[in-house]
């Protein structure tokens, strides 16, 4: 009993460093161009321009206080929220269904915390310099060349962390005036506060939890194994391959190549660590598909280099299925795309996306809302005609001033009144009320049910919509 | 993983034994949870110092925190924090928000107030608003009243009169709506006589020898309803006499009858019962002359306003 107790792992585990190597090959070439990529969107798109009547002259601006943001050319109000929703759904689509096919794709090659860490990795390894010089100086004792150089790391680490939260703050408010009101005080509480808690999220997730957010934090990186089927492609060590018949073992004399190898029965894994070293979430890929390995690839190239220095077969560790690898005799590794389930995420992604352009392109100029005033839902005037009334809302979602036209079909000319306010002119993102009020003869009341209230820009009288309203007179009181 | 197999996996003992074999495991916290501790621990003594927190003798201790407010009236206060106090911060901070608007409504005219768009939908919230708290207990949310008690005020038919200057007056100083109670003069046929005559004015199904001798009896010395409704029988906005010709009941609950007897008897029932109800309260004093103006233009576009 006392044995079995003693054996129980601590419930919290301290980190252990990582301290990662740096590899050339295909995989890191295209980890580069990404962050390369997303770094140039995420840090340029506040300061691209664009011109605009009345807003800022800002390209992408999310105008909190104007309850409206703007995306280049368009501008999206609080009403066209289902884009925000057809945009989460497809992203959503779209990772299960690059999961199901590449595995952790998203994880290893665009995630912003895996980009973020390997800005900072590639910052570490500028001022401390590669692997074993790291290793080297965590070890030593603190003296003026540590103090300088994990010092300089860590200044480095938190200028790039309050770049990136002060571009994020950027992208709410005019960016030039920010900087200018952010260096003399000026700026919102708002800036303060968002780029203070950012550049210290930044800082610690990026500079030093790491791997520990994607271990312990993140709940995609958890949930995307539940998608993974056995054709699923994934960073995989072919074990047959590597550990032959009496496992791997160094390249020393008398079994440095591949023949004399396999004459001993001996693996093509020469058990040069490297994979392990070069990995960013500290494990060791040889020991199978694990829930830290994030699939950026850097192993792939760490192992290929080596491969290709003793003259071996490339894809040592590679993309392949575990049903592939399971196979009597693998075959080439490939993507497996007929299947249910990716057709599925296929179509639901083709429909959506088509859906969102639909919905974004044929978009009117304006909103309406057109209430009937319940209280009451009828009055009868002295000389027993009837009256409804009704309160139009309408929003202009166009660039320019426009003048709004209400006008009733289905009633005589003249039964709607539209009182002080004939037509409503509303600035852009502005909204206007008018009320209308519907009075009938009683006979006619009695037969009218429904009429149809047509609005209509004066600018664009193609873009009329119309609206079908109740009527409501006494014989319909219950 | 290779490295992590390092660690030792066995758990320390705080290194004591009682009776001779009891030991206890140490299992000591996690570093950051322990200085996550410490931080809510400096949080609560900062909270302490700023906000109520102890009790002390009869009241508590108030924090340094303080809020200034002008109370309604018009001294300013200055509060250790507390949500009354901020709530009446948050008040001031509103008034002086609209001040602006109120400051436009006393400045213009009804009919440039009612004509502006900007100013029109500046009625229709802050005038809801005000309608809301004074005016609808009796008026009703949409101002529709109550047929028997409160008068409908989206129809246009008006007891004072309808235009703003009116409708201005009757928020101002109130009105004291009266009709003497007939069953004390007349008799049961008389009255019979003259409900047929009133439904006769309005359409409602009657007994026509009944409504002539009741319009004979109308413009009589003996009933005399005439010195307030007029010979016309349209009424008169200057004592507040509604017109009895038209389409519109405020005290007899016609429209609401089961048949035409039940029409005829709430007739009936006013004209032998009177009416001492229809009282409206004075606002001037209640309310600012700014909030009474707003008011005026809300229920003038209502619909009824003349």
């Amino acid at each position: 009993m006392q044995a079995g107790l003693e054996d129980q792992l601590g419930l919290y585990q301290k980190r252990i460093p990582i301290f990662t190597r740096s590899v050339k090959g295909r995989f890191r070439r295209f980890k580069t161009a990404v962050l390369a990529l997303a770094y140039a969107v995420y840090f340029l798109l506040p300061w691209l321009p664009w011109d605009r009547l009345d807003a800022p002259a800002q390209a992408l601006l999310f105008d909190l206080p104007g309850r409206r943001f703007l995306i280049f050319g368009l501008t999206v109000y609080p009403q066209d929220v289902i884009w925000l929703a057809l945009l989460l759904f497809i992203a959503a689509i779209l990772l299960f269904m690059v999961t199901g096919l590449v595995g952790r794709a998203f994880c290893g090659y665009f995630c912003f915390q895996t980009l973020w860490t390997d800005c900072f990795i590639w910052i570490e390894h500028a001022i401390q310099g590669e692997r074993p010089a790291r290793v080297r100086l965590y070890r030593q004792p603190w003296n003026r060349e540590k103090l300088l150089k994990v010092g300089g790391t860590h200044a480095l680490w938190l200028l790039v962390s309050f770049w990136t939260a002060f571009t994020f703050v950027a992208y709410f408010t005019y960016a030039p005036q920010l900087v200018l009101d952010f260096v003399t005080g000026q700026a919102a509480a708002a800036a303060y506060i968002t780029a203070g808690v950012l550049t210290v999220s930044t800082y610690v997730a990026a500079g030093l939890m790491r791997e520990q957010i994607c271990t312990y934090v993140c709940p995609y990186g958890r949930f995307q194994s539940v998608m993974y089927e056995p054709e699923t492609l994934a960073v995989h060590y072919d074990a047959r391959r590597g550990e032959g018949a009496h496992g791997r073992a160094t390249a020393r004399a008398g079994q440095r190549t591949l023949d004399e190898r396999h004459a001993k029965g001996l693996g093509d894994c020469v058990d040069c660590g490297l994979c392990v070293q070069v990995c960013p979430a500290g494990i060791d890929i040889r020991d199978g598909l694990q829930y830290k390995c994030i699939s950026c690839g850097l192993c792939i190239d760490a192992c290929n280099t080596i491969m290709d220095s003793f003259d071996f077969p490339r894809g040592l560790i590679r993309y392949d299925s575990e049903q592939n690898l399971a196979a009597p005799s693998p075959a080439q590794p490939r993507l497996h795309w007929k299947r249910l389930k990716v057709i599925g995420y296929g179509v639901a992604i083709v429909l959506m996306s088509a859906f969102l352009v639909y919905s974004v392109v044929t978009r009117g100029s304006f909103e309406r809302a057109v209430t009937q005033v319940r209280q009451p839902l009828y009055v009868v005037l002295s000389n027993g005609d009837i009256r409804n009334r009704y309160q139009i809302r309408i929003t202009n979602k166009a660039s320019q001033q426009r003048t709004y036209l209400i006008r009733a079909a289905g009633i005589p000319d003249g039964a709607l009144d539209l009182g002080n306010f004939s037509e409503l002119t509303l600035k852009p993102g502005h909204t206007g009320v008018a009320q209308a009020s519907v009075r009938l003869p009683p006979a006619l009341a009695a037969r009218t049910r429904t009429f149809e209230l047509i609005i209509a820009p004066r600018e664009n009288p193609t873009e009329a919509r119309s609206e079908t309203l109740r009527f409501d007179h006494p014989a319909k009181r219950p | 993983m290779s490295e992590q197999k390092l660690q030792s996996q066995t758990v320390q003992t705080t290194g004591h034994a009682w009776d001779g074999d009891l030991q206890e495991y140490n299992n000591p916290l996690p570093a950051w949870w322990v200085y996550t501790f410490y931080v809510t621990v400096i949080f609560a003594i900062v909270y302490w110092t700023l906000y109520p927190s102890w009790p002390f003798g009869k009241g508590w201790i108030g924090g340094l925190s303080t809020i200034t407010y002008v109370n309604s009236e018009g001294e300013t206060k200055t509060h250790s924090w507390n949500t009354r106090a901020l709530l009446m911060e948050d008040l001031n901070q509103a008034a002086a928000a609209q001040k602006p608007y109120f400051d436009k409504v006393s400045a213009m005219s009804y009919e440039q107030i009612a004509q502006d768009p900007e100013m029109n939908g500046f009625i229709l919230s802050a005038g809801k608003a005000l309608f809301s708290d004074s005016c609808a207990p009796c008026h009703q949310a949409g101002g529709q009243g109550v047929i028997a008690f409160f008068p409908n005020l989206t129809d246009d038919d008006w007891l004072y009169g309808g235009s703003f200057e009116k409708i201005h007056e009757t928020l101002m100083q109130g009105r004291r709506g009266y009709m003497p109670a007939f069953n004390e003069v007349l008799d049961g046929e008389q009255i019979d006589q003259l409900a047929n005559y009133v439904a006769s004015l309005s359409g409602v199904k009657h007994d026509s020898a009944k409504a002539a001798a009741g319009g004979a009896l109308f413009r009589s010395e003996t009933a005399a309803c005439f010195y307030c409704h007029g010979t016309d029988a349209k009424g008169r906005q200057d004592m507040g006499a509604p017109n009895l010709t038209d389409s519109v009941w405020l005290w007899a609950d016609v429209p609401g009858a089961e048949n035409d007897d039940g029409k005829l008897a709430a007739i009936r029932g006013v004209i032998a019962g009177g009416l001492a109800k229809g009282v409206m309260p004075a606002w001037a004093g209640r309310l600012t002359p700014e909030q009474i103006k707003v008011l005026t233009v809300y229920v003038h576009e209502l619909g009824g306003g003349q």
